[in-house]
């Protein structure tokens, strides 16, 4: 991995990704699985749990740099809604590295909105 | 909805978690991950894992428990009605393997007002049976100002 290096991944939440993410995370908001209740609360409809968003950033990085053990930090700012069915990016860009460390800046866009940006993560590279 | 800066410094009694291996891969399978470390126990050992190793963000299953005490406080004070998620950092330290044991501290690092948003930030920091720290989460949850009373 060297400075300018690129990571990208796709993926496309489907339509119960947000129920089986509820039972796998404990997060049972009801904005993320109860159509009815996401518009009354002023939504479009349901949207994605952020942190499912920020596993997929989180997984751009470990499918990259050669497993999990590899992530050493992340940290993200949440914008705007994930939504499903509709196709979310992760690219990121390798900014920096020293000896066995690399800085990656990321961000994950849908619909041409950046619902991740300003990511940064610290990466463990393998000898 | 006044930030009630009283609240910096405050921390909660310890949340102990056991890491199960089906919930491991329950997770796994929720994000998405593809590695067999994380989806079966055959696969994390030919990898030379004792059981699944956890993805590192797994860490929101242990530390996202611990920290609703903090949420639900009515010291703390967060009008859940108008709370964004805004930001999150985790720094991890040692995998997390299924049957570790994982004990959670979780404390109100910082409690603010500034444009127009009230920001309550917590720390969590977890650390497994063996004393290592897991995972150090900082949690930033933003609340919008409620519309004029």
């Amino acid at each position: 991995m060297k400075p300018g290096d690129e990571l990208e991944l796709t993926v496309t939440p489907d339509r119960y990704l947000t129920v089986r993410y509820a039972g796998a995370s404990g997060d049972f908001n009801p904005i993320h699985i109860d159509e009815e209740f996401a518009r009354e609360v002023g939504l479009p409809g349901r949207i994605l749990h952020g942190l499912w968003t920020m596993a997929q950033v989180a997984r751009a990085h470990t499918d990259a740099a050669g497993g999990p053990g590899s992530l050493r930090r992340l940290s993200v700012q949440f914008r705007g809604m994930g939504r499903l069915e509709r196709e979310i990016t992760v690219r990121g860009t390798v900014r920096e590295v020293d000896g066995d460390t690399a800085i990656v800046a990321s961000e994950a866009v849908q619909d041409g909105k950046r619902i991740i940006r300003n990511a940064e993560a610290e990466l463990r590279l393998e000898p | 909805m006044p930030a009630n800066v009283a609240a910096i410094g405050r921390s909660y009694p310890p949340d102990v978690y056991a890491v199960g291996r089906e919930k491991v891969i329950e997770y796994a399978r929720a994000v998405g991950e593809t590695d067999p470390v994380h989806l079966d126990a055959a696969g994390a050992r030919a990898a030379g894992y004792a059981d699944v190793v956890a993805p590192p963000m797994f860490a929101v299953v242990f530390a996202g428990r611990a920290i609703t005490p903090a949420l639900f406080d009515p010291e703390v004070g967060i009008d859940f009605a108008h709370l964004v998620h805004g930001r999150q950092e985790f720094r991890w330290g040692p995998l997390v393997i299924a049957g570790d044991e994982i004990t959670t501290m979780t404390t109100i690092a910082d409690v603010s007002q500034r444009a127009g948003l009230g920001w309550f930030v917590f720390t969590t920091e977890s650390v497994n049976e063996r004393g290592e720290t897991v995972a150090v989460g900082t949690w930033t949850n933003l609340v919008r100002e409620a519309e004029a009373a």
